[in-house]
C-alpha cells in the first residue's frame, strides 16, 4: 500500500536516477530494434519505437524518452513529443496491426511540446488522430505510465485495452504548476494543486482510468531498477497473453466501453 | 517554407480586407455607455453595438467573426422551428470535489440558459437533415468536462444509428481542469465516437469558431471529414502565453488564426458567417442527402 501524497510521488518521479525507457526496454524486451521516422516530416527522438520480443511474443514498443542528463534531455526534448513523434507512433501502431503484433506503449511525458513548430505541424491534429485510430486498432494495446502522464501528450499513447501505472506514477489533465497558476495566479502553489487534482494511481483506479498498479520497490523504482523492470515485465506478459485470447470484435467493444463509461453526471 | 515566410503569407491573408467593409466611425473620445459599443479584440476598432449585431457579430473593419451564444448560432444556422434538442437534462457532478465547481456551473446555467457548454440536437439546414452540436464559449469557456464529452459522444452515436451527418460548431478553452482526469478521458471518448461514425460511413463537418483550442483541438474538433473555420478566429493546441513563455519572444498577432491554420494545411476552407448555411447545405447535398420539403 502506497501512502505517499501526490506531491511526494512527484518528487520520486523527478528523481534524477529514476529509470527511463532506456533502462526498461533492454531489461523487458529481447532483440529490440528501433525504427525511425513518421514518413511525413522527420524523426522525433522524444518517442522511441520499434519491435522486439516480450518473452516469446513479437510486440511493437512505443515509448516516450526522458533523459537523465541535460544532453540526453536536449536530444529528446525532455520527453515532450512534436507532432512527428505522435505520427511515428501511429505509423508503427498500424504496422503492428498489419502483422498482428500487440502494441506496448510506455508513457512518460510532461506533455506534448508547446511551440511554434509544433503548432505549425498540427500538434492538435496529430494527437486527435492517434486517439481515434488507437480506439479501433485491431490488435491488443497495453499502456504503462512509468512516471509522468502529462495530459493529451500522454493520452495520445494511452488509448488502450489496459492501462497500468507504476505505483508512484501520476497522470493528470494539467500539470499541478499549470493548475496553480490558473487557480491562484501562483505557480508555486503546485503542491496544493497536486493533491487537489487527484493524480495518483489509486485515484485513477477509482475513476476507471487505471486498471492495474505495478508496485515499485520501496522508496521508488530508482532504488532497484531491475526489480521495477521485472514487475513491469511480469505484468506485460500476463496482460498480453490475456488480451491475445479475446476475440477481436470483443476486444474492440471492450476498448470503446472502457472510455465510453468514464464521466460523472446526472440526468 | 520557413516560419518567417509563412507568417508573411498568413499576414497577407489576414489583412486582406476585401470584404466590402466601408469606412467606420472609431470615435472613442465620444462619451457613450460601454454596453452600446463593441470593441474588436483583433483590430481594436470600436463600433456601435447595433451595427455589430446587425452584421452578425462580425467586425465591420477587420472581418473578425466574434463569439456567438448558442441561441444566436442556432438561429443563424438551423431552419426555423426545425431544432429538436438531445440530452438537454445532463448536468455535471463534481468528480474530484473541486472547490466551488458546482457554484460556477450553476451560475453559467443561469446566465447561458443551457445546462452545459454544448447544445446538441437534430435540425434541418435549408432542408437538409443533420445532427448539430453548438459549443458556447460563454459557458466556462466551453471547456470539456463529463457532460460536454457525453453529449458529443451521444450525438455521434445517435447520428451513426440514424445514418445522419454531424455538424459540430467547435469552441473551447480545452479540457475542463475542474473535473481532473475525467475531463481528459472525454477526449478519447469523443474521438472514439467520431471514429465509429466515420467507419460506418458517416459524414462529419467540423466548423471551428472562436476559440478552438487545447483538448478539443486535440480530439473531435480535428477529426472532421471536412474542416471549416470562420475568418480570423483562434485555432490552436497550446495556449499563446505558454508558447511565448517557452520561446521567450512575442508571437505575431495572426499566429494560430484560421488563416494560419489553413496555410499550415489543417483547414479545408474559411467560410464567412453569412455564407455558412449555404455552404453547409451544399456539402450535404453533394454527399447525396435528400432535401426535405417544408412542413414535413
Ligand atoms: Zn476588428
Amino acid at each position: 500500500m502506497n501512502n505517499l501524497s501526490a506531491w511526494e510521488r512527484m518528487e520520486i518521479v523527478h528523481n534524477k536516477n529514476r529509470p527511463t525507457v532506456n533502462d526498461y526496454i533492454p531489461a523487458i524486451f529481447t532483440r529490440f530494434m528501433e525504427f525511425h521516422g513518421d514518413r511525413l516530416f522527420g524523426d522525433d527522438a522524444a518517442i522511441i519505437g520499434g519491435i522486439g520480443f516480450l518473452s516469446d511474443v513479437p510486440v511493437t514498443v512505443i515509448a516516450q524518452v526522458k533523459g537523465k542528463t541535460l544532453d540526453e534531455n536536449r536530444r529528446t526534448n525532455f520527453s515532450m513529443p512534436h507532432p512527428e513523434g505522435y505520427r511515428k507512433a501511429l505509423r508503427l501502431a498500424k504496422q503492428a496491426e498489419k502483422f498482428h503484433r500487440p502494441v506496448i506503449c510506455l508513457v512518460d511525458t510532461p506533455g506534448a511540446y508547446c511551440g511554434i513548430e509544433a503548432e505549425k505541424r498540427g500538434q492538435g491534429e496529430a494527437i486527435a488522430k492517434n486517439l481515434a485510430e488507437f480506439m479501433t486498432l485491431k490488435t491488443p494495446v497495453v499502456s504503462v505510465v512509468l512516471g509522468e502522464g502529462g495530459s493529451g501528450g500522454a493520452l495520445a499513447l494511452a488509448v488502450c485495452d489496459e492501462l497500468a501505472m507504476l505505483s508512484n506514477a501520476t497522470y493528470s489533465v494539467i500539470s499541478p504548476r499549470g493548475a496553480a497558476s490558473i487557480l491562484w495566479k501562483d505557480g508555486t502553489k503546485e503542491k496544493e494543486a497536486a493533491e487537489l487534482l487527484k493524480i495518483t494511481a489509486e485515484d485513477l483506479m477509482r475513476f476507471g482510468v487505471c486498471d492495474k498498479i505495478i508496485n515499485e520497490p520501496d522508496g521508488g523504482a530508482q532504488t532497484n531498477p531491475e526489480q521495477a523492470a521485472d514487475s513491469i515485465y511480469e505484468y506485460l506478459v500476463d496482460a498480453v497473453s490475456r488480451l491475445k485470447t479475446v476475440p477481436m470484435e470483443q476486444l474492440m467493444e471492450n476498448r470503446y466501453n472502457k472510455f465510453r463509461k468514464i464521466g460523472m453526471f446526472t440526468e | 517554407m520557413d516560419i518567417e515566410e509563412l507568417f508573411k503569407v498568413v499576414k497577407a491573408r489576414f489583412t486582406d480586407d476585401s470584404h466590402g467593409s466601408s469606412e467606420k466611425k472609431e470615435k472613442t473620445d465620444v462619451e457613450i455607455p460601454q454596453d452600446l459599443l463593441f470593441k474588436c479584440p483583433r483590430c481594436s476598432g470600436v463600433f456601435y453595438n447595433d451595427e455589430f449585431v446587425n452584421n452578425k457579430k462580425v467586425c465591420p473593419k477587420c472581418n473578425y467573426h466574434a463569439r456567438l451564444t448558442w441561441q444566436e448560432r442556432l438561429e443563424m444556422t438551423a431552419d426555423e422551428g426545425s431544432f429538436i434538442p438531445l440530452d438537454e437534462n445532463l448536468r455535471s457532478l463534481n468528480p474530484i470535489c473541486f472547490p466551488r465547481y458546482e457554484e460556477k456551473v450553476r451560475k453559467c446555467i443561469d446566465e447561458c440558459e443551457t445546462n452545459e457548454a454544448i447544445v446538441t440536437g437534430e435540425c434541418t439546414i435549408r432542408g437538409y437533415r443533420c445532427v448539430i452540436g453548438i459549443m458556447d464559449s460563454h459557458f466556462m469557456m466551453a471547456s470539456m468536462g463529463s457532460v460536454v464529452g457525453e453529449k458529443i459522444t451521444r450525438a455521434f452515436e445517435y447520428a451513426t444509428k440514424k445514418k445522419l451527418p454531424v455538424i459540430m460548431f467547435t469552441a473551447s478553452g480545452g479540457a475542463r481542469m475542474q473535473e481532473g482526469i475525467v475531463s481528459l478521458m472525454q477526449m478519447a471518448k469523443t474521438s472514439g465516437a467520431v471514429k465509429l461514425h466515420s467507419d460506418a460511413g458517416g459524414l462529419y463537418i467540423a466548423v471551428m469558431t472562436d476559440p478552438t483550442t487545447g483538448g478539443v483541438t486535440a480530439s473531435f474538433a480535428s477529426l472532421g471529414d471536412i474542416t471549416i473555420a470562420e475568418p480570423k478566429v483562434l485555432i490552436g493546441f497550446a495556449g499563446r502565453r505558454v508558447i511565448q513563455d517557452t520561446i521567450r519572444q512575442r508571437l505575431p498577432d495572426d499566429f494560430q488564426s484560421a488563416e494560419f491554420q489553413q496555410e499550415c494545411g489543417f483547414v479545408d476552407m474559411i467560410v464567412e458567417r453569412g455564407m455558412m448555411r449555404k455552404r453547409l447545405s451544399n456539402i450535404l447535398k453533394l454527399h447525396g442527402f435528400p432535401k426535405e420539403e417544408k412542413g414535413k
